[in-house]
């Protein structure tokens, strides 16, 4: 298990590889589907919103609001990356974003972009919503909650030791290529030798 | 508040939190058989972890609380229009509380006004039938292993596949291998032989109705089922994707009659995280008789 705190120097991200499995702490941002369309097209993120040597999260979250008047997340497991497919690669390069957090996997052009700008591509639990809440220390604030509504937010979270493995690293390597190809093959032997 | 919008909410707080028992032995039985140390064991911990801390706090298993499917069950004169307005306040009412999260939107507009209450949301099916009982099923299926779903039409030219069973064998077995992980694997497929478009992937998610367990009375389908579970569990998919042993938990297939010129196989796939409960009610008072799963 090797810890990760965030913000990420390059040759820190480079050092990892596919099947690494790791805690990431420090702040992370969340955005999926509005975010990533918004920023595609244009769109400009509120000063405050750093993704530079950090972390894009693809996840929304379940929040609310205490008593005492403080967002809590109360489920926050990864959403399905490939959406992103699309923009992910210009929002590495433009917003050098350091690691992006999700689950499925992504395709060919953001597998290009980590190599090339440094970045790896973080698989979580899918549904495993309440061990990562747990992980969320402390919702430091939330961004775009009017325009986008509270699962697609930016959210800005604090976490400790949020366990991801790395399924795409900045050199090319891809777990979900290689699972993808074994299973094919396995696939291509069964129909070959039907019961 | 009555004593219906009472068991609603309770069913929906239940579904959303605690992982029926059929499932979570599934579960531990594939932690046990994944290889020790790889992380297809660690990510079936982390849903084990997952599993207790959800019930233990009573959260939502995963943030994606699903699309709300409601199953009913009903005798003769039961007042379905009723049901469903006390349904629709029971979805309202339980995102208030965090049980379910705000998962509802327009598709022309992209608001979502936070209710979950919307034009199809949530999805109610009712059946009449003679005796004189209320049941209630509710499945909560969330969007990442809904996007997962296929459905083919055959004969299939690309996959060599036939109008027969192993025509079925090969799309089902085609649809496995589009997820790998994506669907939050390990999972568990739904499939409807025949039907139209629409009727073949309504029945594809009773299924999921059925109890892990059980097994297909037709002794073709039960075959056919078995035959997919294993193979699949052969592919080296394995949980989320990372490869293992684990690829699918269950595989349940219905047949419907088709016209003669479509031949569909509707496959719905659901994420490890199978959020499905049920309630029989009591006919006079609308409090909860038992549990169903």
């Amino acid at each position: 298990m090797t810890p990760l705190q965030a913000p990420f120097t390059q040759e820190k991200i480079r050092a990892l590889r596919v099947g690494d499995a790791v805690e990431v702490s420090g702040v992370m941002f969340t955005g999926r589907d509005a975010v990533h369309k918004y920023l595609h097209e244009g769109g400009s993120l509120p000063p405050e919103v750093n993704l530079r040597n950090g972390i894009l999260y693809h996840c929304g979250p379940v929040v609310m609001k205490d008593e005492a008047g403080q967002w809590k997340v109360t489920a926050a497991g990864p959403t399905t990356s490939i959406r992103e497919e699309p923009y992910q690669w210009q929002i590495i390069r433009d917003f050098g974003v350091r690691a992006v957090i999700g689950k499925g996997g992504m395709g060919q052009r953001t597998l290009d972009a980590c190599r090339e700008h440094g970045c790896v591509y973080l698989h979580a639990i899918g549904g495993a919503a309440q061990v990562l809440a747990e992980c969320v220390k402390r919702v430091r604030n939330v961004y775009m909650m009017e325009k986008f509504g509270a699962p697609e937010a930016i959210w800005e979270l604090e976490v400790e030791a949020f366990p991801a493995v790395v399924t795409m690293d900045a050199h090319g390597g891809s777990l979900h290529d290689q699972v993808l190809a074994a299973s094919q093959a396995a696939l291509a032997r069964s129909a070959s030798s039907p019961r | 508040m009555t004593a219906l919008l009472d068991s609603l909410l309770e069913l929906i707080r239940r579904t959303s939190a605690e992982i029926p028992d059929d499932v979570q032995q599934a579960i531990l039985q594939s932690l046990e058989n994944e290889k020790k140390g790889t992380i297809a064991e660690s990510a079936l911990k982390i849903i084990e972890r997952n599993i207790a801390l959800a019930k233990q706090k009573s959260q939502p298993i995963c943030q994606d609380t699903g699309s709300i499917l409601f199953y009913v069950d009903a005798p003769i004169g039961f007042d379905q229009i009723h049901f469903a307005e006390t349904a629709r306040e029971a979805v309202k009412l339980a995102t208030k509380k965090g049980y379910l999260r705000q998962n509802s939107v327009d598709s022309l507009t992209g608001k979502n006004d936070g209710t979950n209450v919307g034009p199809g949301s949530p999805a109610l099916h009712f059946h009449q039938h003679r005796n004189s009982t209320i049941e209630v099923r509710l499945v909560l299926k969330g969007g990442g292993c809904e996007n997962v779903g296929a459905q083919y039409s055959l004969p299939d030219e690309k996959l060599h596949a036939n109008r027969d069973l192993a025509g079925c064998r090969t799309a089902i077995l085609d649809a496995v291998m589009q997820a790998q992980g994506k669907g939050c694997g390990p999972g568990i497929l739904g499939i409807c032989i025949g039907g139209d478009r629409a009727t073949g992937y309504e029945l594809s998610k009773t299924q999921f109705l059925r109890r892990l367990e059980d097994r297909n009375p037709n002794p073709e389908l039960d075959r056919l089922e078995q035959d997919i579970l294993s193979t699949a569990n052969e592919l080296g998919i394995g949980p989320m994707g990372f490869g293992g042993k684990t690829t699918l938990l269950g595989v349940k297939i219905c047949a419907a009659n088709r016209v003669p010129a479509s031949f569909f196989v509707s496959i719905s796939y659901m994420c490890w995280a199978y959020r499905r409960q049920g309630i029989a009610l009591n006919p006079a008072t609308g409090t909860v008789q038992s549990w169903l799963y």
